[in-house]
């Protein structure tokens, strides 16, 4: 059965599609820094679904190691999910450029690093799936958290150009914005309820519309009217609004 | 810190708390270093305030399977894992667990800090019985393992021990081998007391028995039951019905959902009454035998979503106590002709006869249990601290993962080894951390 590699496995969202893929029957990767923890994942994963998983040690910012790093796998995935990330402190990263830097390394550098890696391959086997995760922050700044938002805004504008040169070599690329997210990171901040979605709610909507070869999904679903509003907000105005 | 209302499933009390989840040993290190007083807390389905606590560490998130041995048939899994991953993981192989209460929607280490019971206690034990060994977080944050030979005082005092002894971090215990995922059903009726207690000394050597008891029927019929005893079904047993082609099937998803709190009213002394009569004349004949899936016979009120709503806003507590075995006909007698008087009871009353059992801490003991549920409402703890001198008068104890009033005197007086488990918790929790509202009432 085909191997679905998990880069930055040790979300609560990864989780959650590391069981939603599982349970379909899929072999995982699960790829991330904390091996001992993966390790754990990956032998919970072999006993719940009897499918094989495999922890992998990978480091988004670890640049040079990423060839290695693909090319060393066999076998090779068939899907790929790119989701770790690095929310970062906003105001830090105002005082600090080391601050910025992490964030743009992690969440833009690193995932073109490797993505360009993987693109090669499928394009050269004219079969795949890329799913990246990116986010609703990345579709317009805000003086909240412009910093990440950027670094999400310039990921998605890298997967739609590659969407668009793989969609030539029967490879499918999807840009997935989540809005709210109930996770570990999150639990104490406070989210409105109504807005906010469960991971296994995310990994559901992810796995669906990667299955379907869709282009960008919001997950949940009504984030994709709020953004709407939100990115036609005239600048004059958004400028002057605290949101 | 954000907080936020959290209830156990009585819905009462309800309390401001600080709720933090952790997925790894190390984080959950950092926590317990973090915060002052805290208490573990899985599905919360304890009923009253024993995992409730202003800073509540969740196991949920703590969920993996750590090993399985198919041979052995044994696994090791974190505290957060519920019984009802366990059995959609191990049904289809044949395998199922060797204690389990009435619902599915607990976790292994709410259940082992309950150390709950089952339908089959009287032969198996509680699930303390079970566990191979575990390992515990203790309030330093170091680990620390433990089984019935090795650190038994942390053993004893975490099964059962209501969280405070630390955290219990995974569990190793055997799994029971079967055929299939069906049982086979007995129904008895039992006009009175006298008699449903007779059909339990006779039943001793099924598996698995319980009795529904209507608590509101006096006279002659004071104490009417249905026994309900069972058996795994062999793959033999299911010849030639429909259940033959699949038959470690495992359980469908819940059907039914109580969307609202019930209006206060809607359970009064009438609808539980004709209940009462319509659920003991449903059945005609004196017995009856039938096979059935493992979900209505064990959880056949996890079919129901938010069941604890029907009792309304207010909420409800339920009422469990067993009764020594030489004690119980005249304790159970005293007990239900108070509560049928009283005329507030509920549809949900459950009797059945444990076997022999005395674990440090834990609530079986040899003897009759009764477990009844009372929504809260004007003298209700009232008609509670009556039953509670009965209990008492002979010998009996009440189940702390029910409970949300007794007080440290009943605890005291009912709990034999109450001072030892003290001393035990404070050895191994000197600055106190671990706690609920429960601890802080009966001080311990």
């Amino acid at each position: 059965m085909d191997y679905v590699l998990i880069l930055g496995a040790g979300s609560d969202i990864a989780k959650a599609l590391s069981h939603m893929y599982a349970s379909k029957k899929y072999n995982i990767y699960l790829a991330g820094r904390k091996i001992d923890e993966l390790e754990k994942d990956a032998k919970n994963l072999n006993i719940r679904y009897n499918i094989e998983a495999m922890p992998l040690f990978f480091d988004a910012t670890e640049f040079e190691k990423h060839y290695d790093f693909y090319h060393f796998l066999q076998p090779k995935p068939t899907i790929v999910i790119c989701i770790f990330g690095y929310q970062g402190e906003q105001i830090e990263g105002q005082k600090s450029f080391k601050e910025t830097q992490k964030v743009i390394d992690t969440n833009y550098t690193g995932s073109v690093s490797i993505l360009n890696v993987i693109a090669n391959d499928f394009e050269e086997k004219q079969s795949g799936s890329i799913v990246g995760i990116s986010s609703c922050a990345g579709d317009r700044g805000r003086a909240k958290n412009y910093i990440y938002g950027s670094a999400k805004g310039a990921f998605s504008i890298y997967l739609s150009g590659l969407r668009n040169r793989l969609s030539k070599s029967n490879v499918s690329v999807l840009t997935v914005k989540p809005g709210f997210v109930a996770t570990k990171m999150t639990e104490n901040m406070d989210l409105p309820e109504k807005l906010t979605a469960q991971p296994e709610e995310v990994a559901k909507d992810i796995f669906k519309a990667q299955q379907t070869k869709k282009d960008i999904i919001y997950t949940k679903w009504f984030w994709f009217f709020i953004m709407n509003i939100i990115k036609h907000i005239p600048e004059k105005m958004f400028k002057k609004m605290n949101i | 810190m954000k907080s936020q209302k959290v209830t156990n499933w009585g819905n009462f009390p309800e309390i401001e708390a600080s709720v933090s989840s952790f997925s790894s040993e190390k984080e959950l290190k950092k926590l317990l270093t973090s915060s002052e007083e805290i208490i573990a807390r899985g599905m919360g389905r304890c009923y009253g305030d024993s995992s409730l606590c202003k800073n509540i560490i969740s196991t949920l998130k703590y969920n993996r399977i750590i090993d399985f041995n198919e041979v052995e048939q044994t696994v090791c899994c974190e505290s957060g894992v519920t019984l009802e991953d366990l059995l959609s993981i191990f049904v289809p192989r044949g395998l199922f667990l060797p204690v389990t209460p009435g619902t599915k929607f607990v976790t292994i280490g709410g259940a082992i800090a309950s150390d709950v019971h089952g339908k089959n206690h009287h032969v198996g034990g509680s699930i303390s019985n079970h566990i191979i060994s575990m390992d515990i977080m203790l309030s330093d944050g170091s680990i620390s393992s433990c089984s019935k030979n090795n650190n038994s005082n942390l053993f004893w005092s975490t099964c059962g021990g209501m969280g405070l002894t630390g955290i219990i971090l995974n569990a190793c215990f055997k799994l029971k081998k079967i055929e299939t995922s069906y049982i086979i059903q007995e129904s008895i009726k039992a006009e009175n007391l006298e008699s449903i207690m007779k059909h339990f000394e006779e039943s001793k050597d099924y598996t698995y028995s319980v009795a529904w008891i209507d608590c509101l029927s006096k006279g002659k019929k004071l104490g009417r039951s249905i026994l309900m005893r069972g058996e795994h079904a062999s793959v033999r047993d299911l010849e030639g019905t429909k259940f033959s082609n699949n038959p470690l099937k495992t359980g469908a998803p819940a059907k039914l959902d109580i969307p609202l709190f019930f209006p206060n009213f809607s359970l009064n002394t009438l609808s539980v009454k004709a209940f009462n009569f319509l659920y003991y004349n449903k059945q005609l004949s004196k017995k009856k035998k039938f096979i059935i899936d493992y979900d209505k016979f064990f959880y056949p009120l996890d079919g129901i979503n938010n069941w604890n709503r029907i009792y309304g806003k207010r909420g409800f507590t339920q009422y469990q106590f067993v009764l020594p075995k030489e004690t119980s006909y005249n304790g159970l007698e005293k007990i239900l002709t108070e509560i049928s008087n009283s005329g507030s009871c509920s549809f949900l009353a459950v009797l059945k006869l444990f076997g022999e059992q005395d674990n440090l801490i834990s609530f079986p003991k040899e003897g009759y249990t009764l477990a009844l549920d009372f929504p809260i409402k004007p003298g209700v703890f009232e008609l509670l601290n009556k039953l509670d001198e009965i209990v008492l008068e002979n010998g009996g104890r009440l189940y702390l993962t029910k409970d949300t009033r007794m007080t440290e005197e009943t605890f005291n007086k009912s709990y034999e080894r109450a001072e030892i488990f003290r001393r035990i918790k404070h050895q191994l929790d000197n600055h106190n951390k671990f706690q609920s509202l429960q601890s802080k009432r009966i001080k311990i």
